[in-house]
């Protein structure tokens, strides 16, 4: 069985700071559902508070259409996989699966016949005696995922649990925990900061910063429209040129910035005379001539090389270097000192008003 | 009348802090704080609730103030309880001062005499101790290395695993006129009549220090442990002797500790009953046996209330003095 | 003789002064424990004898005295352990406007002269029981409930240290954890608080037992018509000594002793099978890494 999750205008105060601003979306049954965001951003809190253990100070959360105020974490039916895992160390394995059942009164064939299904479901089969100091980190995060399913909750909720994990090992859990969500067919609530992650796991995210829900949608939709400068900094590597717009064209802009005028596309309603912000993605950019109003031409200071991308330092108008983040495309890339010119698309580059982007 | 509000005293004061807390918690709104009855579910308040409560109260707070209120009472038979010479005096404590009208003296000397004694002297042990202990705590904190300190450390320990009345009985037989230190003594032929330790009180001042070494070394032991062995050097290095090394770089930092380890002496040195019993000459009292005295010779409770009482405060602003002196605050010492 | 050498003679006889001082006094008695003659005697030696320790076992008063003190001790546990338990977790939760005043009171009984504690305890109760009516027999002068009660309001306090201490460095997430899985409050204290706090619960078991056994200033007070191994032991002391009673510090001394060996014994014993426990994990940490590739949801 499975629920949908309603955050309802949703805001969260510790005293006078304010974690959560007015957050209002509704995550779908059966989805799997990403917040996104830099450390800090509220989405740990948001995650407690679904789970139970914070109330919201203003507006309502709604499971399955019911109103959850007032109700414990110990009745909601979500499960809560948390960061650092908090499996119980003086139980062993089967024990800690089988935790839930076994408070819930369930007879000791029950208990022993769901270890059985799940240990087989997580690879552990037989190693149930185990005590979880003898676990490696992989085979932790696999029982903490396995005592959560065994209460067969109706959402669950995942913080950030492949953090502590190496880097291979992140990416074959990632296909896991996909794998094993299509499998149950419960509605998974993920959070993190890592946004390849959120990409490839997520049927949607929530893209969140201090507090704010800054956008919610598909990872195309994400990565190709974002609706403002932070998801645009936050998601991808993406180059940013800050100015202020001159002309307006339909659905283009064009924008007076310190490498001159560059014009992209306009979906955001940036108006003439606003201060917006133009973003150029890597892939974008070829070596070489483009259109006038979308080529950027300077002396180059010098080239880092980083495996499919490379980093361009060209010479601004001012004492501070510009750098290009340039994706790996058939032309080769400029040496220092030479003067060059880098050209993109303007249908590729994005145009939106002034924001705090991700790296300030 | 107060018999029946100093019961309820410290009910009402708990009751002010949970409304006070309530009415913050309201004010503030705040997502974090949850009521104490909902953290912990019902069964569990109500047992944390009862055992605080029983033990703050009806054991801590509670006998306390009904000793002092007791300490103003007369001496009355269970008949007397409640009739008219039922009220409240500061007969006790002037007993104390002033003694029986029918003696010949104007103040009451003896008793008077024993307390500035039992103070003096427990001042004059925690000095001892300090000094005798201090040599062995800087040792252990600062030039053993790790397991030699740990090894110290158990054969300090080891000795008061022994109940102190059993210590205390250990120097009884030290200092007998049989005991081995005259029996020594005599057999070097360096005083030819035993020379009664006990009657003159020495055994006791003897048996008074060994017996809080130990709440006098750790304290020590602690504060020194914590100081940055680089500073000793450093000292060192500049030229300044061992003794100024000590008073101006040591002792400066270790305070807390000094404060904490003679608080803690003097207090239970003052209070001591085991070891004057045991090892007090007949002539000399401690203000605890006066006490002791009182309430099953005397049967007269109230008056050994205030004894009691007396002996208190006299602990606490001895305490107060000491931390003042040291300029040191409570908190530090707390460990 | 140079300076240093000054020195670490100096230093070598204060120790040996301050070890003599310690360590004298108990040697001396425990000799006295097992030399002939009717009064503790270490020197002269006139002949060895296990016989003092036939009339400790033999003393009725004393043996009584212990049995006493042996009860009273289990008391104590039973009534400070929980109460320490109780105030731990309240001091961690307690308004925090409150918790200076709480933590002054609770631990006041710890500085509080013993005499002090068990004259409040016996004044108290009595007047509580006159104000009830209650007699000269109930159970308000009953020398066993007023020592285990004067004992505990110091002994809590200890408890209550020990397991703040622990309490401490216990892992909020594993409580949540717990009532996230649909557990009751009672159910995350009884299966995931009290299991982490057992070590603590046992310390301060342990503990307060001891001090229990060997308090000597409040019982003095409390015990009104009973008596305890203490109390036997200072009227003896007092009137009577025999080397009977250097028979007692012997026995204390060697309890005491093997106590500690078995407790190092079965610490050692823990800390091999933890060691144990680690080296498993860090195989299944390499094993894990070496197998990476193969899916794991393969399996139903």
């Amino acid at each position: 069985m499975s629920a949908d999750v309603e955050l309802d205008h949703v805001t969260i105060r510790f005293g006078d700071f304010v974690a959560v601003k007015s957050a209002t979306l509704k995550i779908e049954n059966g989805e799997f559902f990403s917040f996104l965001g830099p450390s800090g951003c509220g989405k740990t809190t948001i995650l407690r508070t679904i789970s139970g253990f914070l109330d919201p100070s203003e507006g309502t959360v709604r499971i399955g259409g019911q109103d959850m105020r007032g109700v414990g974490p110990n009745k909601r039916p979500t499960a809560l996989i948390f960061q650092n895992l908090a499996l119980f160390p003086l139980m062993t394995v089967e024990q800690n699966i089988v935790y839930g059942l076994r408070v819930r009164g369930a007879s000791r064939e029950v208990q022993r016949e769901r270890a059985d299904q799940l240990l087989s479901l997580i690879a552990l089969s037989g190693q149930g005696r185990k005590k979880v100091a003898e676990l490696s980190g992989g085979q932790k995060q696999r029982v903490a995922i396995a005592r959560a399913l065994a209460v067969e909750p109706q959402v669950l909720l995942l913080d950030e649990p492949l953090s502590a994990l190496d880097l291979k090992l992140r990416q074959h859990m990632r296909n896991e925990l996909r794998a094993i969500q299509k499998r149950v067919g419960i509605t998974f609530i993920y959070i993190t900061h890592d946004q390849g992650e959120a990409l490839t796991m997520s049927d949607r995210i929530a893209v969140m910063n201090e507090g704010v829900i800054e956008q919610v949608g598909d990872g195309k939709a994400i990565y190709d429209d974002p609706a403002t400068a932070f998801v645009a900094s936050f998601v991808g590597e993406n180059n940013p040129f800050h100015g202020h717009v001159v002309a307006t064209d339909g659905e283009f802009a064009v924008i007076e910035t310190v490498m001159g005028r560059l014009r992209g596309l306009n979906r955001r309603g940036a108006r003439t005379g606003d201060a917006a912000v133009i973003f150029v993605r890597p892939e974008s950019f070829r070596v070489g001539s483009g259109q006038a109003d979308a080529t950027i031409e300077s002396a180059v200071l010098n080239v880092a090389f980083e495996g499919n991308l490379s980093h361009v330092f060209l010479k601004g108008p001012t004492k501070k270097e510009i750098v290009l983040t340039v994706g790996r495309s058939d032309g080769s890339l400029p040496g220092q000192g030479d003067t060059t010119r880098i050209g993109f698309d303007p249908r590729a580059a994005r145009i939106l008003p002034q924001g705090k982007l991700a790296s300030d | 009348m107060i018999k029946y509000l100093l019961f309820f005293l410290p009910f009402i004061v708990v009751a002010a802090f949970i409304v006070m807390a309530a009415r913050d918690r309201q004010r503030n709104r705040d997502a974090a704080t949850i009521g104490f009855f909902r953290r912990n579910g019902p069964v569990l308040s109500t047992y944390f609730m009862v055992a605080v409560g029983f033990w703050t109260i009806l054991i801590i707070v509670l006998p306390q103030l009904y000793m002092v209120e007791y300490s103003f009472r007369h001496n009355l038979t269970a008949a007397e309880v409640g009739g008219p010479k039922d009220v409240y005096t500061l007969a006790n404590y002037h007993f104390l001062l002033f003694g029986r009208p029918s003696d010949n003296t104007a103040m009451n000397w003896l008793h008077i005499a024993v307390f500035f004694r039992t103070i003096i002297v427990s001042a004059l042990v925690t000095i001892f101790d300090f000094c005798f202990c201090y040599p062995l705590a800087y040792f252990m904190a600062q030039v053993a290395k790790g397991g030699g300190a740990r090894l110290l450390i158990l054969c300090l320990i080891v000795p008061f695993w022994v109940n102190e009345l059993l210590r205390a009985f250990a120097f009884k037989i030290l200092f007998a006129t049989s005991g081995l230190i005259d029996t020594l003594l005599m057999s070097t032929g360096l005083i030819s009549d035993p020379i009664d330790f006990l009657k003159h009180d020495i055994g006791l001042y003897a048996g008074l220090s060994y017996a809080y070494m130990l709440s006098m070394i750790f304290p020590l032991y602690n504060a020194i442990e914590s100081l940055d062995r680089n500073q000793i050097e450093a000292a060192r290095d500049l030229g300044a002797p061992w003794w100024h090394i000590h008073l101006f770089v040591v002792m400066p930092f270790a305070k807390p500790g000094i404060a904490s380890g003679c608080t803690l002496v003097f207090m239970l040195c003052a209070g001591a009953l085991a070891a004057p019993q045991i090892l007090g000459g007949p002539s000399s009292l401690w203000f605890t046996q006066l006490v002791y005295g009182w309430f099953f010779a005397a049967f007269d409770w109230p008056r050994g209330s205030a004894y009691a009482f007396a002996l208190l405060l006299s602990c606490i602003i001895f305490v107060l003095a000491m931390l003042r002196l040291f300029k040191v605050s409570l908190t530090e010492i707390a460990r | 003789m140079s300076s240093p050498t000054l020195l670490r003679f100096t230093i070598g006889g204060y120790m040996l002064l301050f070890f003599l001082y310690l360590f004298g006094p108990l040697l001396i008695m425990s000799i006295t424990a097992f030399n002939t003659p009717d009064y503790p005697q270490a020197a002269p030696w006139e002949g060895f004898t296990l016989h003092w320790f036939g009339v400790l076992f033999a003393d009725e008063n004393m043996m009584r005295g212990l049995g006493n003190s042996v009860a009273i001790g289990i008391g104590v546990v039973c009534l400070s352990v929980p109460i320490g338990l109780a105030g731990a977790i309240v001091m961690t939760q307690i308004y925090s406007r409150a918790r200076g005043l709480y933590y002054v009171v609770v631990i006041s009984p710890v500085l509080t002269p013993g005499i002090i504690l068990g004259i409040s305890t016996i004044v108290f109760w009595d007047r509580f029981a006159s104000t009830i009516g209650a007699g000269y027999n109930s159970v308000f002068y009953n020398g066993f409930v007023l020592t285990v009660i004067g004992q505990a309001s110091f002994i809590s306090a200890y408890s209550m240290l020990i397991i703040l201490a622990r309490l401490q460095r216990f892992d909020k997430a594993q409580e949540e954890a717990a009532l996230d899985l649909g557990a009751s409050f009672t159910q995350v204290f009884r299966h995931v608080l009290i299991p982490f706090l057992r070590p603590a619960l046992f310390s301060a078991a342990v503990l307060a037992f001891l001090s229990s056994f060997e308090n000597y200033n409040t019982t003095t007070f409390t015990i009104l018509a009973k008596t305890t191994l203490t109390t036997v032991l200072s009227g003896r002391i007092r009137v009577g000594m025999t080397p009977a009673l250097s028979s007692l510090a012997v026995c204390i001394i060697v309890i005491t002793l093997a106590g500690a060996v078995v407790y190092e014994i079965l610490k050692r014993r823990e800390d091999a099978r933890a060691a144990e426990r680690a080296r498993t994990a860090r195989m299944a940490e390499q094993q894990g890494m070496l197998a990476v590739g193969e899916p794991v949801s393969q399996a139903v």
